[in-house]
């Protein structure tokens, strides 16, 4: 009896574990298929001569790497990726919080408000940039301002990067937003009423009580936007496609692409697979070491609280 | 909020101060509903620009149109046209979205529960795979992927079923539960986690087994999380741009709406009627689906942004 027992109970067992492993399978079969195996063969293509379609090539060593460093589009990509990146980043916060305050207030249309700021994030990048293009072309210079009528935004290489950054916020900051709002729905009340009982003004409790408070909040919304404008794609495409030209040590750049175009350049127009997939490599890298630091920077801020 | 509630007790008892808040908070009404409007200004001028003949964009861009029914004109050229082939790519957009959503909350929820509730040095270690690649930027592995996807179709989907990965849905909807899994099983396994063990010993005791735990009991309470992050992915899979650019490829009769957009202006150089109208034609869907469903997609995107 006893025996049958045991049976029975390592046939269930061994049918449960046949079950586990029919419900992870598919979602590891595509996993690996999808993203895995393209991933590791990235990483191998990029040491190679690869054409991108020959299932044939040969090994070409650390070459593309150091053709990359040597490519000044490339290495002019990296710096207006940083620029972008940190002028995007800073105005999507400032941005992003005031929204936040102005929708968690008393103000009777915040609902509607709210709705109205996070709209433009749900629109696709392509069909945004579209839209800006049109704006800055077309409209700034009908502007009554003799500002707009005598810098058009898109052939100043400077002011590019600015459109970008105002697209990409105006994009943005309404999701941002909506993640400050949800912090400051749960800065604790009477907090708030206390401090003002001993008299802190408007700007003493925001910045004294209620931005440490919502301190865990900013390390996600930097890390957020930091990777979302270093991944930035679709909006430069479609608003400046890189553009404006200009010259940049000597040689003719393109003012604002960013890395990730530059690689999309690199590969789907000059056709030069191997060396746009070792630029790929090292964005992954650096991508990597910002989240890295990242994470390591919320844990200890977590450990001190 | 409290802040200003926490006001409004202080006024009470100050009648002096209490139309001087009064009037500040009028101001403050005022002002936001100017950024309101500034906000939405990009949106507007699509609609009244949609609604205009080429000259008139040209010659005053900021003024309402004089006649609205240009805009179903512009529309009905835009339909007519057959590089954008808008009900087309609608009805791609969809069945790549939908087709895809199904899958990933399938195979991420099946994968997560096993993760949760099955801990083995393997379920962990996929689980961690899992989340270590959502670094992995797409410019790595996309042109390896297109040369693996006809890799796998001139060896296995041509000569077993058929069809090309390349060029078709099944391999556009592949992709995408490639590339959804990771952060769906992440947001699973953070929820299944909070779901306690015993509903499912009491299930066992009772004598079902693990499939019918997961079909009667498990799924059904989903639901929530369910719904963020079919709004999470299917927002990004319908915006999505380069993913089909190069899986779909150009010149296909299959296109997603961001692709025969970018298509369409293509061949319209600075024809801003026409462009105009096609991005006001992309961006109605998923206008319509705010208004419908606004509630939902504000939470499920706060809270999925909290938890990744």
């Amino acid at each position: 009896m006893a025996e049958t027992k045991k049976k029975s109970m390592n046939a269930k067992k061994r049918a449960d574990r046949r079950t586990y492993i029919l419900f992870l399978l598919p979602a590891v079969l595509a996993f690996t298929l999808v993203i895995m195996v393209p991933f590791i063969q990235g990483i191998i293509y990029s040491f190679t001569d690869w054409n991108g379609i020959s299932k044939s090539f040969n090994f070409v060593g650390l070459t593309n790497y150091a053709n990359a460093f040597k490519d000044t589009r490339f290495m002019y990509s990296a710096r207006v990726t940083l620029i972008f990146g940190i002028l995007n980043f800073v105005l999507v916060n400032i941005v992003a919080f005031l929204l936040a305050l102005l929708v968690s207030s008393k103000l009777k249309g915040r609902d509607i408000y709210r709705a109205g700021f996070f709209l433009p994030n749900l629109i696709g990048g392509i069909v945004l940039g579209y839209i800006w293009q049109f704006i800055y072309n077309s409209v700034f210079p009908k502007l009554p301002m003799a500002w707009f009528q005598n810098n058009l935004m898109l052939v100043n290489p400077k002011l590019a990067v600015w459109a970008l950054a105002i697209t990409s916020t105006w994009q943005y900051a309404g999701y941002i937003m909506l993640i400050y709002y949800t912090a400051l729905q749960n800065v604790p009340a009477d907090l708030i009423e206390s401090a003002q009982l001993d008299g802190a003004n408007w700007w003493q409790r925001l910045t004294k009580i209620i931005m440490p408070l919502i301190a865990p909040t900013f390390t996600i919304t930097l890390f957020l936007t930091l990777s979302n404008s270093f991944k930035q794609f679709d909006v430069v495409l479609s608003l400046t496609n890189g553009g404006p030209s200009m010259l940049w040590n000597g040689q003719a750049i393109k003012a604002t692409e960013l890395i990730s175009v530059n690689i999309y350049n690199t590969a789907s127009v000059q056709n030069q697979m191997a060396l746009a997939q070792a630029k790929a490599v090292l964005f992954f890298i650096a991508l990597a070491v910002i989240s890295f630091i990242q994470t390591s920077m919320t844990r200890r801020k977590e450990m001190d609280s | 909020m409290t802040a200003n509630s926490n006001k409004m007790n202080y006024d009470e008892v100050n009648p002096h101060r209490f139309s001087k808040r009064k009037m500040w908070a009028l101001i403050a009404e005022l002002a936001a509903i100017l950024l309101f409007i500034f906000y939405a200004s990009p949106l507007i001028l699509v609609v009244f620009n949609a609604s205009k003949q080429s000259g008139q964009i040209i010659l005053n861009p900021l003024s309402a149109p004089t006649d609205w029914s240009q805009l179903f004109k512009n529309i009905a050229s835009v339909f007519g046209n057959r590089v954008v082939n808008y009900k087309g790519a609608f009805i791609s957009s969809m069945i790549i979205t939908f087709g895809s959503l199904a899958f990933i909350i399938l195979f991420s929820s099946m994968a997560a529960w096993v993760i949760v509730r099955n801990k083995t040095k393997f379920s962990t270690f996929i689980y961690y795979c899992f989340i270590a690649m959502m670094v992995v930027p797409f410019q790595v592995v996309m042109y390896p992927l297109v040369s693996w996807f006809k890799t796998m179709s001139d060896a296995v989907t041509i000569p077993l079923f058929g069809f090309s990965l390349l060029r078709s849905y099944p391999g556009a909807i592949f992709a995408y539960i490639g590339f959804g899994i990771s952060m769906s099983v992440f947001m699973y396994c953070g929820f299944i986690k909070g779901i306690p063990y015993e509903i499912e010993e009491a299930a066992e005791i009772d004598g079902c087994t693990k499939v019918q735990i997961f079909n009667k009991i498990i799924l059904p309470m989903l639901k929530p999380i369910t719904v963020t992050v079919s709004i999470l992915n299917g927002i990004w899979i319908w915006n999505d741009f380069l993913l089909p650019l190069l899986i779909l490829g150009k010149g296909n009769k299959i296109q997603t709406i961001p692709l025969a957009v970018s298509n369409f202006v293509g061949s319209y150089v600075k024809q801003w009627d026409m462009i105009l109208t096609s991005t006001f034609l992309a961006i109605i869907p998923v206008l319509i689906f705010f208004l419908i469903a606004q509630k939902s997609i504000i939470k499920g995107m706060s809270e999925g942004a909290v938890k990744s």
